[in-house]
Order: structure tokens, then C-alpha cells, then sequence
């Protein structure tokens, strides 16, 4: 198989704050088998996200996976706290981009 | 056994819902309206200002319906994390708008119950030298000197003040900070509904119908039946689905196999979703799990100092190419120039990494212009003002190498350049402080309206 672009194949791809202190990804994907096809390639694991987001593997927080609604989660520390010095996306809704270009094998 | 009925009207109050919605949801004989008003999603600003997070206007508008809606059908309106941050100043502020509806709409007599839910600086203060505070996310320890320098500490109460509240005949309950699902889940806890299941149809029909397909600010039922519940949106417009309501329950949190409340947590490992009709999603499988200790969690805000900010454009490839280095310098000169005052200078450039900053993959610039934002804060308002103006006025006069343009470098679409955006807060508090029982933080009023 080819590979594909995350954003290719998902249904939602997002993030959000999660509190004032971490920002969570959310990707859904339509169904088992692309579900299964993501987590065999491992563009969602611990590494590959914090490369994705030029972070450090130890600033994702924690990884979750929903085989009952086809998604991963993924939550990460926040670069500065919501609202501090430095802020520049108060909700957090647009940092999903780089994970949208993950290739998926 | 008979269902447990609520009905959500919207996301956040204050953010609407439908007309045709809420009728058809009344249509269902809901036991109770309940709606959550507020979060630290906005920031900081609400709850260190005391300035409500929608407007008057708004709020009265929604609470006349609610209102309307509840009185006629002799049910209880709950209203959770009033104002948007819950604190005293919102709680305030919606009470006073419930008693001038009730003249409005010339009422029948009702019971009005207001719950604070805001933390003395002295208890915090006690609970701190008692080792009995702790960080939750914030990173940082929370001292004594933070505690005093907040504006406002709440702390989100559980279901069990907003449920003393109902069994004492409160009609409306207007509640400060609350955990967004325990507000939705007092009446069916207190109607002897599963606590999990209760719980969890909260944290879902807090966000409205969020978990809907198309999701909207609008309204979504709630049915707890025994051992499991079921979700209907209000308009027909719209349905939930196992996609929209499984996506939902991952939105805006970290674990979502674990829900957190003073006292408890709600085990979701086990947790089902089968489509039940063709708009009706069937949820089970919560557990409620209770805990030893009962720990709330702070949120708080203090003011960090005042903001100016200047909005300018950049056109010019030969200040575009250098706009690293430009922006660095001038940086650097402004806060030499403020001292001995601190100033802290922050640039946003659009068209860079405006959005992501240090996230950002894409390291070469690919726009033909960029959108530049000077942020200064300060401790006084005058002195942010001073050095954004101090920094803008450098900027469009500055002389770098290559330029060939040399009457201006920034397009400023307003005149003055500057933006003085007052005070500006920051989160001082974001931990957990140990009570003795769910009840002790959160005092509850009560008035014959």
C-alpha cells in the first residue's frame, strides 16, 4: 500500500487545550481497519509526534488509544501556560497541522 | 423504570440555542434544565477581572427563556460555573439578572439558591503550611505570596452543594465554579439515578449539542434509564451519532478513560456506545469509584500587569528576508531603553510562526507579507505603552542592510498605532487543596424570589 498523509485518511484531526497547562490532539479515523493500518505504522506513537512538534519525547504527557471509536489521543505539556507571556493561541485549536502531514505507511 | 430526563440547552450560556429546540425538548417533560456557564477555556481574564465572559445581554436573553421554560413546567434551572469563571463577582452578577427576570415575566414565587465557590486567601494560606496543597498541572508551586497577589481563587465544587441546594427547594440554582458534569448530574444523582452514568451524561451534555451531528451550540437531551443513559439533540435538524458522541467524549481533556471529581472519580474503561435510533445514541459501562480523601482543585488569576499592543504590516521582501534579526534588536534595544523598568516584549508575525511559534515545522517563510503584532507588558499601563511605542516608532524608522525603501518599514492600519489593552491576567493557582467533605468550600444562599 501506499503511503497516505494522516489527513488523507482521518475524519477529525485536532487539538485543544486541555486545561490551562496542556494541549491534546485528537484523531479520529473512519473505521477498524484504517484504524489499524495508523497504529501498525506508528505515526502516533510517543516519538513520532514529539518529532512532528520539535518536542522533546518527554513533553508528550500521555497517549491513548479508543479501538471502540477508531481514535488516538495525544497530550502534550503546553509551550507557555494558557494566556501567559508568550501566548499565541489561547484555545489551542490550531496546532494540528504537522500531525495532518504525518505519513502513515 | 421511568427515565431520568434533562435537557442541556447549549454549550455555555450565553452562547444560544435554538427556539424550536427548546420547545422540543420541553415536549420530553425534562426533570430539569441544566447548563454549564463556564470553564478556564477563555483564560484568565474573566476570572481575574470579574468581568462576565458574555454579555448582559445575552445572559438575560437565555435566562428569560430558561426561565419561561422551567417556571412553566415547575421543574428546577441549574446553571453551573456561573459568568464563566464562577467566581463571586459572576455568581453576583447572574443572580441579580434571575431577579430581574422574575419582575420581567412577573413570576409566581420561587426559591432562589446562589452557591459560592470562591476560596478565602487564609484557608488556601492554612492549607498550604498544613502540606494539604498541590500542584495538578501548573508546574509551579503555589505560595503564599502567589495566593495573595490572585485577584480571585475558586475551586470547582462536586454535585453534593448543588444537590443540598435542590433537596432545600431551590427552584434556580445559580452555582459558582463546578465541575461542568456535576452540575449536570445533580438532579439525576439526587433522583437516585447511577452516579457513573449520571456523571458521565454530564460531561457529555455540558458541551450541548456539541456531541450532535452537525454539532452546534443547541440543545441536547440526556435519558438515564437504570443501567444505562441515551442522548437526543432537541432539534430535529440534527442527531447523534456513534462518531459524534464517541469524538465528544475525547474533547478538551487529557484522560479519556478517567473523570476526576472532589471525592471521586469515574471509571470509563468499560464504557459502550450503540446507535439506539436513528438520532438517539445508548451509553453504559461508567463506574463511579469513590475516593478517601476529597480534594478540590484551585483555579486562580492574578494580574501580571498591562498590555499595549501594535498591529502593523510588513510588505517589503528586503525587510521580510531579515525580520528575524530586525525584530531581535529592536527587542533588545527597547528594554535597555525602559530600564530600571521590566518590560516584557513579545512579536507575533503571521505569515511566520504567528500561530505555532516554537511548534512550528515550517521554518522558511512562504508569504509575501507578514502580519506583525508588538505585545508589550508592563507593570503600569504607561510604561507598556511607552515601549510599544517606543518599539514601533524604532521599527518603522529602523535601517537595516538591503533596504532600498528608507521612509517607513511597518503599514499601520490605525492611527494611534498603539493599543493600550489594560490589564492583562494570568492563571496564579491550578492545584489541589484537601477539604474535609465536598461541602465545606461551598456556602449556599437562599432567597424568596
Amino acid at each position: 500500500m501506499e503511503a497516505a498523509r494522516l489527513a488523507d485518511l482521518a475524519v477529525i484531526i485536532r487539538s485543544k487545550n486541555a486545561g490551562p497547562y496542556r494541549l491534546t490532539f485528537d484523531v479520529l479515523l473512519p473505521d477498524a481497519a484504517t484504524f489499524k493500518r495508523v497504529k501498525a505504522s506508528g505515526v502516533l506513537g510517543r516519538e513520532s509526534v514529539a518529532k512532528a512538534l520539535s518536542l522533546k519525547p518527554s513533553e508528550v504527557t500521555s497517549l491513548f488509544e479508543l479501538e471502540s471509536a477508531h481514535a488516538f489521543k495525544v497530550t502534550i505539556r503546553r509551550q507557555v501556560g494558557q494566556s501567559d507571556i508568550g501566548e499565541s493561541d489561547v484555545y489551542g485549536c490550531q496546532q494540528h497541522v504537522p500531525l495532518m502531514e504525518l505519513l502513515v505507511a | 423504570m421511568t427515565a431520568i430526563t434533562v435537557l442541556a440547552p447549549t454549550g455555555t450560556l450565553g452562547y444560544g440555542f435554538g427556539a424550536d429546540a427548546l420547545k422540543r425538548g420541553m415536549d420530553f417533560k425534562p426533570g430539569v434544565i441544566a447548563v454549564d456557564a463556564g470553564s478556564t477555556d477563555p483564560g484568565p481574564h474573566y476570572l481575574g477581572s470579574g468581568e462576565v465572559l458574555v454579555s448582559r445581554f445575552s445572559y438575560k436573553k437565555e435566562l428569560t427563556e430558561l426561565m419561561a421554560a422551567s417556571r412553566a413546567a415547575g421543574i428546577p434551572l441549574v446553571v453551573g460555573s456561573a459568568g464563566g469563571s464562577g467566581s463571586r463577582p459572576h455568581v453576583d452578577f447572574l443572580v441579580e439578572i434571575v431577579r430581574e427576570v422574575a419582575r420581567d415575566l412577573r413570576l409566581n414565587r420561587f426559591k432562589l439558591a446562589w452557591i459560592y465557590a470562591d476560596i478565602e486567601p487564609a484557608r488556601i494560606k492554612k492549607a498550604i503550611a498544613a502540606g494539604e496543597v498541590k500542584d495538578f498541572e501548573a508546574g509551579f508551586a503555589l505560595t503564599a505570596d502567589l495566593v495573595d497577589s490572585s485577584t480571585h481563587i475558586v475551586a470547582q465544587m462536586g454535585f453534593e452543594p448543588i444537590i443540598k441546594a435542590l433537596q432545600s427547594g431551590a427552584d434556580v440554582v445559580i452555582a459558582g465554579r463546578a465541575c461542568d458534569d456535576a452540575a449536570i448530574a445533580a438532579y439525576p444523582i439526587m433522583q437516585g439515578g447511577h452516579k457513573g452514568l449520571a456523571m458521565h451524561m454530564g460531561k457529555i451534555l455540558e458541551c450541548g449539542a456539541f456531541s450532535a451531528v452537525p454539532f452546534a451550540m443547541d440543545v441536547m437531551m440526556g435519558f438515564l434509564k437504570g443501567d444505562a443513559f441515551e442522548l437526543e439533540p432537541g432539534s430535529i435538524g440534527r442527531r447523534a451519532s456513534l462518531t459524534s458522541v464517541a469524538a465528544h467524549t475525547l474533547y478538551e481533556r487529557e484522560n479519556p478513560f478517567d473523570q476526576h471529581g472532589p471525592g471521586y472519580r469515574v471509571d470509563l474503561n468499560d464504557c459502550r456506545f450503540e446507535q439506539a435510533g436513528e438520532r438517539r445514541v445508548r451509553v453504559s459501562g461508567a463506574k463511579f469509584i469513590p475516593e478517601s480523601e476529597c480534594w478540590i482543585k484551585l483555579e486562580g488569576a492574578r494580574r501580571m500587569g498591562f498590555r499595549s499592543i501594535c498591529v502593523a504590516g510588513v510588505r517589503c521582501p528586503t525587510m521580510i528576508t531579515r525580520i528575524d534579526e530586525i525584530l531581535a534588536a529592536a527587542k533588545e534595544e527597547a528594554v535597555r531603553y525602559m530600564k530600571p523598568h521590566d518590560v516584557q516584549v513579545t512579536f507575533h508575525v503571521y505569515g511566520k510562526d504567528g500561530v505555532m511559534r516554537a511548534l512550528e515545522p515550517q521554518k522558511k517563510i512562504a508569504s509575501h507579507e507578514l502580519g506583525l503584532i508588538i505585545e508589550v507588558v508592563a507593570s503600569e499601563m504607561d510604561l507598556a505603552h511607552a515601549a510599544c511605542h517606543h518599539i514601533s516608532g524604532g521599527l518603522l524608522h529602523t535601517h537595516y542592510k538591503g533596504q532600498l525603501n528608507t521612509s517607513g518599514n511597518l503599514a499601520f492600519p490605525y492611527s494611534p498605532s498603539e493599543l493600550d489593552a489594560g490589564p492583562a491576567y494570568a492563571f496564579s493557582a491550578y492545584h489541589l487543596m484537601k477539604v474535609r467533605d465536598p461541602y465545606e468550600a461551598f456556602p449556599i444562599h437562599y432567597e424568596d424570589v
